[in-house]
């Protein structure tokens, strides 16, 4: 019991930090911009299959800052080209821009990688079991997916907080056209917002294509659990979306591994339903068939009774 | 409170945070009666507006319409009981005509509701009266076109038009005559005053002018607080409203 | 703007009955077009593809009364479409069980009245806000419920889902459901049914508020209405229709996955509304019927058909956010006002480079496709009138250089050309 308990809540962290990294550079965007990007998990996509294919060329090290950087440029330009054009007509066009381009960039990435899962691995220096509980090893790359998420958060805020750019964000944040008229060129903020943004998006999409997978579902799969902890944490709060993310891993990894029922809640009582009730389907509902709508859920209810979400400082 | 109030308001107060902006008024506005509000820039007329017409909840206090406590119901609730605003900014359907925008004005209180079952322009009843409050606003050439393309003193008569459309019985009008200039201004307060005879007006107004030539009574506002509430020659000669608000501005 | 006054003032000087000449015209023409359209296209392949695009007919348009009428941006329209859908493949195998129930016509009526019930249900929790609430509430209900589908396995049927066969039940009109068009006529029949009902919806005083609302949900308070009932009852109804759109859609295909409730489902109606073009009525109708085309002939040529689809959704966001209904109507009024007089020549060449540069997208897109998911490269590839060797260089230069030469003549010539040419002749404002 006490092992899937401490296991779970491992694994459960790691998820959600995986989800932080992703939802981190979404909720920054959305803050900034308006914009509800539905694209963002693509950028998560193409961090993973960039870092794959050119750790091939460079090893893994090189690619782990390589591949962001390219996916930001990317970034960079589709807020420059097709965002910014889209813009004028209103924030509905922007998000549907965001959710045509998920489908381009898939099928792009169908294209050049084709439909089977790439093998991305663990690179050698990484991969040796940090260390042993209850008998079971755990990788040191899990480790690094933490430490890495960690440095993310610690530098995010520092940069928000602490230095000129964060502050010229912040202020954009609230009032653009009082930052315009200071002198600062408020477009040009949010094209490296948006580069910035996809990049973090990346970097979670180097580590994180590994310690899932890498195949051009990915993205599709990632996508709308990123939006429920963007919207969970409250849109535009990075302490939320660590918050939620780390709720939200636990949870599901939880249901996942406890495999439970209300049918063995009730065997405990001396409590049974027929197998032939009405509600014998819900009764017999083990929880690793309800982990996946938890999330969805969350955000239902979330919505429903607190649509600022957790952090969220305005309503979404 | 006697049965020839129309709306009253008892201790009215609207914090922000720890901005008091409404602190404890008390108004009482018989049926019939032509009030103006007035006060410098900040006194919380707008805030009061909101505060009767349910765009914003009151911290404490009571409003009466007609006897019967509004505070802190959604708008549709009080317009629906018979109090129907204008907005200081124009605020219409910028995207429909003249004729749709008084005809969606008439609909609930024509008592056409939610209904999905009938055609709107198989409405007569809804046809006329947006036909006739079309002509009385002198926008009948105007009647398709767009309410975004009309010029500024047209929507702001269109403005008036959709707040009276559903014959409520009190009417807040939120500085009719903004931005207008004297003879635009001097036909709005004629078209108030023809199309409003047998409603209760509540005015907040910055033209004096338009103030002293319309009102029955004024109530001045300052810094959330009234100071005075009389006849208008009255007001006048007040020496605190002069100290406060009048003074240079009067000559 | 003066065309809707003059066409107001024409209504009004002529006699009644080209008036309703003039408002039945467009609806008579829709079904002589659908009755006849099988006597040109009647393999059981075109037909099945012309009872899918009458389904989605009515499915976009129920979509549009949320998006294009009333402002609400769905991401789960497709759960009351798939709901209903199983509800009316509940109905349908019911009949086979017991062979008594309601006669075929009239079982995507429990389609219908599934979506409705859904739609009272998930509507009174989604519609109390519009915006990036109703959003996000609408795609973390369409999870919920596709999600769900592993859950549920008795009523959907599981990975394999649920089959039924449309030849059991009864029929008002004594018509047999064996072959592909008697189907496609009742799903026109019913088709033609909710367009027109949803059309009239437009026009009555919810429909009215229902703009209202999207545009000025203040105003619309302070006029007496809640805009939260405006959005609840479009919403039901949109259900409504999309439960209808399902039930017809299990009559045609006889058999529904969970598939119809997901996210692909709902983006892919998303997309044929938008693409059709949200601000006029027949928008959705000509998107739904576009994206079913390209769906079912596009798949068959090119295996980058769903590029292609994602491309025309980008590019119509892009640069013709009224659609392409929207566009072409656009179109048609300035040509006939005569605002074209002088330019569309330069139009025309402008269109030209367009289409050289779309040429060379093709080119390169079809050579990429052959180059990276071929078995082998090698082997020669036809396009267009060509035979081609992708591994060589050659036809990439040409291919990028047509692509590069429209794009470039298009941006620093006729593009400059055509504006100057609309300038010279006093058009477009």
């Amino acid at each position: 019991m006490l092992e899937t308990i401490v296991f779970s809540l491992l694994n459960g962290l790691l998820y959600g930090m995986l989800l932080f990294m992703l939802s981190s550079g979404l909720t920054l965007i959305f803050g900034m911009m308006g914009v509800l990007n539905f694209a963002h998990a693509s950028f998560y996509m193409l961090g993973a299959y960039f870092a794959y294919t050119i750790g091939l060329y460079t090893g893994f090290w090189v690619a782990l800052f390589l591949a962001p950087v390219a996916v930001g440029l990317i970034g960079a330009a589709v807020e420059r080209f097709g965002l910014r054009q889209v813009h004028q007509f209103g924030h509905v066009p922007e998000l549907l821009f965001t959710f045509g381009l998920a489908y381009v960039v898939e099928e792009l990435v169908r294209l050049f990688w084709g439909n089977v899962p790439m093998d991305y691995r663990v690179p050698e220096a990484l991969d040796f079991p940090l260390f042993s509980l209850f008998g079971t090893n755990y990788p040191a790359f899990r480790a690094f997916v933490l430490v890495v998420a960690v440095v993310m958060f610690i530098g995010l805020w520092v940069l928000l907080k602490r230095t000129r750019a964060g502050l010229i964000i912040q202020a954009s944040l609230s009032r653009p056209d009082m930052v315009s008229a200071l002198g600062h060129n408020v477009p040009q903020v949010f094209t490296w917002v948006f580069a910035f943004g996809t990049g973090l998006a990346a970097l979670g999409g180097v580590v994180g294509g590994i310690q899932l997978v890498t195949e051009p579902g990915m993205a599709f799969m990632m996508g709308p659990i990123v939006f429920v902890v963007v919207v969970v944490g409250g849109l535009g709060s990075i302490q939320g979306a660590l918050i939620a993310s780390v709720l939200i891993g636990v949870l599901q990894t939880f249901a996942l591994s406890v495999d439970w029922s209300l049918a063995e809640l009730g065997a405990l009582f001396g409590y049974a339903v027929s197998q032939e009730s009405f509600f014998a389907t819900l009764w017999y509902l083990d929880t690793t068939r309800i982990a996946p709508i938890l999330p969805y859920l969350l955000l239902v209810l979330m919505l429903i009774f607190r649509p600022r979400g957790l952090m969220g400082k305005r309503e979404t | 409170m006697s049965d020839h109030t129309a709306l009253a308001l008892h201790g009215l107060t609207k914090d922000f945070g720890r901005a008091k902006i409404i602190r404890g008024v008390d108004l009482d506005v018989p049926r019939g009666e032509r009030h103006v509000i007035i006060g410098p820039n900040g006194a919380g007329k707008s805030t009061l507006f909101n505060l009767i017409s349910g765009r914003m909840e009151p911290t404490s206090g009571a409003i009466e319409l007609f006897g019967r406590g509004i505070g802190g119901l959604p708008p549709h609730r009080i317009n629906r009981m018979g109090l129907s605003r204008s907005f200081q900014v124009t605020n219409l359907f910028q995207n429909m005509t003249v004729m749709q925008n008084l005809r969606c004005a008439l609909l609930w209180s024509r008592g056409h509701g939610y209904a999905f079952w009938k055609l709107v322009n198989a409405q007569p009843d809804v046809t006329a009266r947006a036909e006739e409050l079309m002509e009385r606003l002198n926008l009948t050439a105007k009647r398709d076109v767009q309410a975004s393309l009309l010029t500024y003193a047209e929507q702001r008569a269109l403005e008036i038009g959709a707040t009276i459309a559903s014959g409520a019985e009190v009417l807040l009008l939120d500085e009719p005559t903004a931005g207008m200039s004297r003879s635009e201004a001097d036909a709005m307060v004629e078209l108030i005053r023809e199309i409003t005879q047998d409603c209760t007006l509540v005015l907040v107004e910055h033209d004096l002018g338009v103030v002293f030539n319309l009102a029955d009574r004024i109530t001045v506002l300052v810094y959330g607080e009234v100071i005075a509430s009389d006849v208008p020659e009255a007001v006048r000669a007040n020496a605190a409203v002069q100290e406060a608000y009048l003074g240079t501005e009067v000559h | 703007m003066s065309a809707s006054q003059t066409n107001a003032r024409a209504l009004a000087d002529t006699p009644v009955a080209r008036v309703w000449l003039q408002r039945a015209g467009p609806w008579l023409v829709a079904a002589v077009i659908a009755l006849a359209v099988p006597l040109f296209m009647h393999s059981s392949h075109a037909l099945t593809m012309l009872s899918h695009m009458g389904v989605m007919v009515i499915f976009a348009l129920s979509y549009n009364m949320l998006l294009g009428n009333t402002g609400l941006l769905s991401f789960g329209h497709a759960v009351y479409f798939g709901l209903g859908g199983y509800m009316a493949m509940h109905m349908l195998r019911y009949i086979e069980a017991t062979g008594f129930g309601l006669p075929l016509e009239l079982v995507p009526l429990v389609g219908a009245a599934g979506g409705l019930l859904f739609g009272l249900i998930f509507g009174a929790v989604s519609t109390r806000r519009a915006g990036v609430v109703f959003a996000m509430i609408s795609l973390g209900i369409g999870e919920l419920v596709s999600s769900s589908s592993l859950m549920f396995t008795g009523f959907f049927g599981g990975e394999s889902g649920l089959y039924g066969n449309r030849t059991v039940p009864a029929s008002l009109v004594g018509a047999e459901y064996s072959s592909g068009l008697s189907t496609y006529y009742l799903v026109a029949v019913w088709a033609f049914i909710a367009a027109l009902a949803m059309y009239l919806l437009r026009k009555t005083p919810l429909g009215w508020m229902a703009n209202a609302v999207r545009d000025n949900p203040e105003r619309a308070q302070f006029v007496g209405y809640s805009p939260q009932m405006v959005r609840f009852f479009q919403f039901v109804l949109a259900s409504f229709f999309a439960g209808l759109a399902g039930g017809l859609f299990i009559i045609v295909d006889e058999i529904i996955t969970a598939e119809t409730v997901g996210m692909v489902q709902s983006g892919v109606v998303l997309l044929s509304a938008y693409i059709g073009g949200i601000l006029v009525f027949i928008g959705p109708v000509v998107g739904a019927i576009l994206v079913v085309f390209l769906e079912s002939e596009l798949s068959a040529i090119t295996n980058a058909w769903l590029l292609y689809f994602g491309l025309l959704f980008v590019a119509v966001v892009m640069f013709a956010p009224q659609g392409l209904a929207g566009l072409a109507l656009q179109w048609y009024g300035a040509w006939r006002a005569g605002d074209w007089r002088g330019s569309v020549a330069a139009r025309l060449y402008a269109a030209g480079s367009m289409l050289v540069a779309f040429l060379g997208l093709v080119a390169v897109i079809e050579m990429a496709y052959h180059l990276f998911q071929h078995w082998n490269p090698e082997q020669p590839m036809g396009l267009f009138m060509f035979t081609v060797n992708v591994t060589n260089a050659l036809p990439w230069l040409l291919a990028f250089a047509v692509l590069a030469a429209g794009i470039a003549v298009f941006i620093f010539h006729a593009r400059p050309v055509m504006q100057r040419a609309i300038h010279a002749s006093g058009g477009d404002r």
